[in-house]
């Protein structure tokens, strides 16, 4: 008479438990704008082998956890090709948010994933990608472009664009990688601010979608447009593309919802059928055309 | 599988083995209602009443579950990381759970146990319970489980079946987990008559003829979810709701969760909660957007999740067991049978 469960069920499920976060110490705290509500958390892993398990692409995002306070979905602002720690930018909103910026270099706190999926890097290969961005929904096009400029890839992507804007030049995020990259010539930098009165901007003025009309290059078979944004944007800078001729599956977008477990269990991001923390955060527009319009 | 035939007599005696084994749940009378509970040492499960008020999906899926404990004390070692705590899964079993509460567990298991992940709360405690099901002989008046695809004798997910027949009760051994719990019991493994399985099935058409109310859902499927999405009805429908959400923490197939940190001093424990789809905050961004800020939007969400949505994720029919829970327990009178129809019978 055995009513053990590990009897009765032929072999017990023993699964990793997805909810448990991985230990990581914060190395660097980079305050990233003039209002000082980004903030740059570099995070190393405590256990050694946590990294090899932690394996991302650009556009995945994380659960970071603070014991005490809770959880936030975050997307992955380092790239897979950097090594060594992961990079978020949080913007100050909410309790877990708050108090991370107020947290120090040395700071234990915890990270789980990578959740979600990412920018369809095997579809976009051998093609004209362009990167439209705006205020602190950079993060994970910086992911990306740091993928894409990794000397092993770029030979995997034609012509690569960006347009990012913000409020003002101290509102931009990764400023002096934006410098950097204005070097290069293997990309095309349109860096815009709304407005400002800096004598010395040498960039661009104008919101992005303004911006996106001028300097982006026509959409063809051959050219993916991934955009990132607040609502306002998206919403301006969708008509500018229709314009520019690209197709609805060669738009790609990125989604933010409430999210707690990142797993497509917990029940709460879902649009239609889809889980965004799952399913998601990237759908084509193609894709969201054809779901509710609730987010 | 096989029908027994269990004494009454024998019944008590047999539940107090089992309970000498390990924990049994049951329906108890808890203040004026019915609830399902660990039984007390020599309690019996109160098998009188049609159904619990809730539903007992707490015993696999407790309302409020510790997931991990953390220490915030810098002198530990280990402060600020979180820690796996050891955790009950050895076997029990619900004695005189009805069989759609059990058929539900089935249907909430798609989303706990994927391919993909995994949830080990739910899963252990699942997998180390017998569900010891009671048919209903007199079903409740808003029952429709025999068109939400489940029955009155309805054996999906139950390792036994009991049913009522005056001074015994027939079981029905589904499982080896079941055969195993009879065993235990003492009852009488050969006590096997031939005739057994066909009283079973005249109990089972006089059960089915007694449900009246019932759902059409065959059309469901190829509605186009976001015409359905935007149907004018939705308002009309929304219009009495209050947003309690009785009727997310009554069903037995709603799953959704919160996780929250709960500290005491310098050492705590990060939880999960029950919630439900009918509160704001459920989907409240930190930035202050919610896209589901209105009622009418949280309610369409409820129902367009169990009767379309999943019925296209998982192709496996409704997210619901036609329990009647909601309706009875709706404050306002909101009936899913009515919701139902409306959006089976929608042309765009």
């Amino acid at each position: 008479m055995n009513l053990n469960p590990k009897s009765i069920l032929k072999g017990e499920v023993e699964v990793q438990n997805p909810y448990l976060p991985y230990p990581v110490r914060i190395e660097e705290i980079i305050t990233e704008t003039e209002d000082k509500n980004l903030k740059t958390f570099k995070l190393v892993f405590i256990n050694p082998g946590d990294e090899e398990k932690f394996k991302y692409q650009a556009g995945q995002f994380a659960e970071l956890s603070v014991a005490g306070k809770g959880e936030i979905p975050i997307g992955i602002a380092s790239s897979p090709t950097e090594k060594g720690f992961l990079m978020f930018t949080v913007n100050k909103v909410g309790l877990v948010t708050s108090h991370l910026h107020n947290m120090k270099a040395g700071d234990i706190m915890g990270v789980r994933g990578p959740f979600g999926n990412w920018y369809p890097w095997d579809i976009m290969e051998g093609k004209n990608v362009v990167i439209i961005g705006g205020g602190f929904a950079f993060t994970t096009l910086r992911s990306s472009i740091i993928y894409m400029l990794d000397p092993a890839n770029r030979p995997k992507f034609k012509d690569i664009h960006v347009i990012y804007g913000a409020r003002t030049p101290g509102m931009l995020l990764y400023r002096n990688e934006l410098a950097e990259w204005e070097k290069r010539d293997d990309i095309n930098m349109h860096i815009t601010v709304d407005a400002t009165d800096d004598p010395n901007w040498k960039y661009n003025i104008g919101f992005v979608p303004t911006i996106t009309n001028q300097k982006a290059p026509p959409g063809n078979p051959d050219t993916y447009a991934i955009v990132c944004g607040p609502p306002i944007m998206i919403k301006f800078t969708q008509p500018v593309l229709d314009t520019l001729d690209y197709a609805h599956n060669h738009i790609i977008m990125s989604l933010e919802m409430r999210m707690k477990c990142g797993i497509g269990i917990c029940g709460r991001c879902n649009i239609g059928k889809e889980y965004v923390c799952k399913d998601g955060p990237v759908f084509t527009l193609d894709q969201l055309n054809q779901m509710p319009k609730e987010y | 599988m096989k029908v027994i035939k269990i004494d009454k007599k024998n019944w008590a005696e047999g539940l107090k083995r089992l309970a000498d084994k390990f924990p049994l749940f049951g329906p108890a009378q808890q203040d004026e209602f019915h609830i399902f509970k660990e039984l007390d040492k020599g309690e019996l499960p109160d098998l009188r009443l049609q159904n619990t008020r809730l539903s007992p999906k707490s015993v696999v899926y407790p309302q409020s579950e510790t997931m991990f404990e953390y220490t915030l004390d810098e002198k530990q070692e280990d402060h600020h990381i979180l820690k796996e705590i050891d955790k009950d899964h050895l076997p029990r079993a619900i004695v005189g759970i009805r069989p759609c509460d059990a058929k539900a567990f089935l249907l909430v298991k798609r989303n706990f146990d994927t391919p993909e992940y995994k949830d080990p709360y739910w899963i252990k405690a699942y997998e180390a319970t017998t569900l010891i099901g009671y048919a209903c002989n007199t079903p409740c008046s808003n029952c429709f489980c025999t068109t939400a695809g489940c029955g009155p004798f309805h054996e999906e997910g139950l390792d036994v079946l009991l049913i009522d027949a005056a001074d015994h009760y027939f079981a029905k051994i589904m499982s080896e987990k079941g055969e195993n719990l009879i065993t235990a019991a003492g009852w009488d493994m050969a006590a096997e008559a031939g005739d057994l399985e066909e009283q079973v099935q005249t109990l089972k058409q006089a059960a089915e003829t007694k449900i009246t109310a019932r759902v059409s859902t065959d059309k469901l499927k190829d509605k186009d979810t976001t015409a359905l999405f935007e149907a004018s009805f939705w308002e009309d429908v929304a219009f009495a709701c209050i947003n309690c959400g009785t009727c997310t923490y009554a069903c037995p197939t709603c799953w959704c969760f919160d996780i929250q940190d709960e500290t005491f001093g310098s050492s705590g424990i990060r939880i999960r909660n029950w919630d439900s789809c009918m509160y704001p905050l459920f989907t409240h961004h930190g930035s202050g957007h919610n896209p589901r800020d209105m009622k009418m939007q949280r309610v369409r969400q409820r129902f367009m999740h169990k009767l379309k949505y999943y019925v296209d994720k998982y192709a496996n029919g409704i997210q619901c067991v036609g329990c009647g829970r909601c309706i009875r327990l709706c404050p306002v009178n909101i009936d899913i049978r009515k919701v139902c129809d409306l959006m089976n019978s929608f042309e765009s």
